[in-house]
């Protein structure tokens, strides 16, 4: 793992994006292998045709082309073996890939610490926190417009819904993306690693205000989201919950 | 009509009405002869080109320097950028990929190409760009209407799209979806002529692997549209129900779905794709082989590749949905598939790259145009797998990424692709030479410009800038002084290429003012288009003079002869 890890972080280290997430630097790591599979193959391919263009050049000494149609089986090969090679690596990096989409997209990690709702809506994202219990729907649900506060280490599951048009919840740093459509509840999960404020984009075209669809993601300490949740619990929920008798608002 | 005696397949009624053809002005209105009416695709698809290139120049404008006054245009509000983007994407293919490389390049090509006098129904080709001309004026008076143009982005995703309450421009999206949906009448109708005048109008003793690459992938593209459009056709109707009754096809609260509209979109949308790439690749594949003075290494190869491309190409749309709200396990299948086709397209890659090895090739500018297709074409194709496996477009979706990477196919496509094919078949089209020593400036202010506006935007993607947004001031980690910096440079480059147009457009009216009178082969090729005048007479050649096919157009070099070219109509030595 420690390969995979070195190489994961490699869009991080050169200082483009953050790896903010526990499967960031899985997507990383299938992305920067595709960009060496490909590059070899890339550079290879132009280096080879640049070199022809340059060798075959018309040098007015009168040379005439050669008469090759292909059909020859001894020519037909340098065709044939590149692209069995080709199909070769597509096959690596569709086995690399299986594997992160497999644990980005399929398997939902069980017992998250919290349950969150992201709301998209024109032109905002309505963020519905678990609040104190980690539970979802419950009285001491804390509501914020275009902020999500989330604790760092913890394991989040997300549901996401929309309420007029498209919207995709987008977080660059942690490598999530998720399109909500109206009339469904999309799940799905993430584990934040770092700390910090980060943007949280809208990056499906929603409308005139796609623009300004922006938000912030917190990732906080221990202790600076327990104060945060303390000083946000909606007052009615706090009261109550002291005696164990959640109210009905 | 006199039929040839040589004749004996070019005997579809021809209405003697065409053959004396209408006169002045009638004769753009009502033309049935095949070059005219490429010609008035061309210029349509030229103008259009114009009109998205300007849109383009906006919108760049608003993205290096927010809140600028842009010159010729103001200041860009939010709704207006969100037009700006949708419009650019819709003309760009709609009204300039497809009309300027499948019409105009299809029509001008194939009767000639096939050595017929013209297409098989004359009249349903005049008809097919009358329709596509009223569809010019629906999308242009889209922009103009009360309320703005359609903004909600090429793909026109419902429910945006769909409830004027949400896209704020009721006209507009109505009008952007009849515009769209006439526009596909028009090549269904074209699709129709191009199938069939291959398939009974070729020249006596052309057989199917006689045929130029070039007629076979522009076929083969139309048969793609044919098969693809449908589905969409059904879908665009729907989305206009959406809008003007009040159906619900799209809209969840009435138990529609939006995502229907996406997967009959893009199940159209990937074949589309192919039905631009085919005839850029065989216009191509042309030029190499003329340039080079070679055989098309593997002659069948590339139509059994191009057929597989085309099959393919129905079993990959869903790529472009995977964080849209599929079932993740589609993902898988659809990864499977995409990268498949990376196999077929690395070999018609290969195959260009072979026909080189051995030949004698000489950098013309049609020449150039075509190896910086093949060279620029890599980098799209390429930079399709990273997206192509769903793990890394969990990242890559909607970013500048996608951007770039569409842009280095499309732009070769219907940018490169069309200068090629323009500057090879101009002094056919117009019987002039054009000036080299300006093709070539044109040409590398074109090319080195493009590379500068996209590679930037390459990294831009991989930072995390999502797409269609006019300012991004307001997200911190892509407001960074560096990505500023690569956007002002992207939008640098661009009014460079922009510029640059200018030497081509100066090019074309210095040619036809005074260029050099081109003969009938100017570039010693085979094919039965250079056995004619340049430019050809109405029915393409006397008809005591149709030509007969003798061999395939690939016959350069042959050795023992003194030509090293081996034109397709040349009757072989008796002696023989």
């Amino acid at each position: 793992m420690g390969f995979f890890e070195s190489w994961g972080h490699f869009f991080d280290r050169i200082g483009l994006i953050r790896i903010g997430s526990t499967y960031a630097a899985d997507i990383d790591f299938l992305i920067f292998l595709v960009l060496v599979v490909v590059g070899v193959w890339f550079l290879a391919a132009e280096l080879i045709f640049v070199y022809f263009i340059m060798k075959f050049r018309e040098k007015g000494d009168g040379r005439r082309a050669d008469y090759i149609d292909g059909k020859n089986k001894r020519h037909k090969r340098w065709i044939t073996y590149p692209h069995l090679a080709v199909l070769v690596f597509d096959v690596l990096i569709i086995v690399v890939s299986f594997n992160v989409w497999h644990r980005v997209k399929m398997d939902l990690p069980e017992n998250p610490d919290c349950v969150i709702r992201v709301t998209g809506q024109q032109w905002a994202w309505i963020i519905q926190h678990c609040g104190a219990d980690g539970e979802l729907d419950t009285a001491d649900d804390i509501y914020t417009v275009d902020e999500l506060h989330v604790e760092n280490e913890k394991l989040y599951h997300f549901r996401l819904e929309a309420t007029d048009v498209l919207h995709s919840f987008s977080v660059p740093v942690w490598r999530i993306k998720q399109d909500a459509i109206p009339g469904r509840s999309i799940t799905g999960w993430f584990q934040p690693t770092v700390t910090g404020q980060f943007d949280l984009q809208c990056a499906e075209i929603c409308g005139f205000g796609h623009t300004v669809m922006q938000g912030q993601v917190f990732v906080e300490s221990a202790e600076e989201h327990a104060a945060w949740v303390e000083a946000n619990t909606p007052v009615e929920a706090a009261a109550p919950a002291a005696d164990n008798t959640p109210s009905s608002g | 009509m006199v039929e040839p005696a040589v004749d004996l397949t070019h005997g579809h009624p021809h209405d003697d009405h065409a053959h004396h053809g209408p006169e002045g002005w009638k004769k753009y209105l009502w033309s049935t002869d095949h070059k005219v009416i490429a010609m008035q695709y061309m210029f349509t698809g030229m103008f259009m080109a114009l009109v998205g290139g300007f849109m383009a120049y906006v919108f760049r404008m608003q993205l290096a320097f927010p809140g600028i006054n842009v010159p010729g245009f103001g200041m860009v509000s939010m709704g207006e950028y969100n037009a700006l983007v949708t419009n650019h994407g819709t003309i760009m293919i709609f009204w300039v990929a497809m009309p300027v490389l499948l019409a105009a390049f299809g029509n001008f090509l194939i009767p000639l190409m096939v050595g017929a006098d013209d297409m098989v129904f004359p009249k349903i080709n005049r008809l097919s760009f009358q329709v596509f001309f009223v569809s010019t004026i629906v999308i242009l008076a889209s922009l103009v209407v009360e309320g703005g143009g359609f903004a909600g982005a090429w793909t026109a995703y419902p429910p945006l799209s769909a409830n004027e309450t949400y896209n704020l421009t009721p006209l507009g999206s109505t009008l952007w979806v009849i515009g769209v949906g006439l526009e596909f009448v028009a090549f269904l109708l074209g699709g129709i002529n191009f199938i069939t005048t291959l398939m009974n109008s070729r020249a006596p003793g052309m057989r199917a692997f006689d045929v130029p690459l070039v007629v076979w992938m522009i076929v083969v593209a139309s048969i793609l549209f044919m098969l693809s459009v449908g589905p969409l056709l059904a879908g665009a109707i729907m989305l206009i129900f959406d809008q003007t009754l009040g159906t619900g096809f799209f809209n969840p609260a009435t138990g529609g779905d939006p995502i229907l509209w996406q997967h009959l979109f893009w199940f159209f949308g990937h074949p589309e794709v192919y039905v631009v790439l085919l005839p850029a690749m065989g216009v191509v594949i042309e030029i190499i082989a003329t340039f080079s003075r070679k055989k098309v290494f593997g002659y069948r190869i590339v139509i059994f590749t191009v057929v597989a491309t085309g099959v393919l190409s129905f079993f990959v749309w869903a790529h472009h949905q995977f964080i849209a709200g599929i079932d993740p396990r589609m993902a898988n299948i659809f990864t499977i598939t995409t990268l498949l086709i990376s196999v077929p397209i690395a070999e018609l890659c290969f195959v260009y790259i072979a026909t080189l090895y051995g030949g004698s090739i000489r950098l013309t500018t049609p020449m150039l145009w075509a190896l910086a297709f093949v060279a620029e074409f890599l980098i799209g194709g390429v930079t399709g797998i990273f997206l192509g496996a769903a793990g890394a477009d969990i990242y890559f979706h909607d970013t500048y990424f996608v951007l770039a990477h569409f842009h280095y196919t499309f732009f070769p496509i219907a940018i490169i692709g069309t200068y090629a094919a323009f500057t090879y078949w101009f002094p056919k089209m117009f019987g002039k030479m054009m000036d080299e020593r300006l093709g070539k400036w044109h040409f590398w202010l074109t090319i080195i410009p493009f590379n500068t506006i996209f590679i930037p935007l390459f990294v831009l993607g991989m930072g995390g800038q999502h797409r269609r947004i006019s300012n991004y001031s307001g997200f911190a980690e892509l407001a960074r002084d560096g990505f500023q910096d690569i956007r002002v440079f992207a939008t640098v480059s661009l009014l460079i290429m922009l510029a640059a147009q200018f030497i081509f457009f100066y090019n074309c009216y210095k040619t036809w003012r005074s260029g050099p009178k081109a003969p009938k082969n100017p570039w010693k090729a085979n094919s039965l288009e250079w056995t004619t005048e340049s430019p050809p007479p109405h029915g393409n050649w006397h008809p005591d003079e149709m030509p007969v096919v003798y061999r395939g157009p690939y016959e350069f070099s042959v050795p023992g002869r003194v030509d090293d070219y081996w034109p397709q109509n040349e009757p072989p030595q008796r002696d023989s």
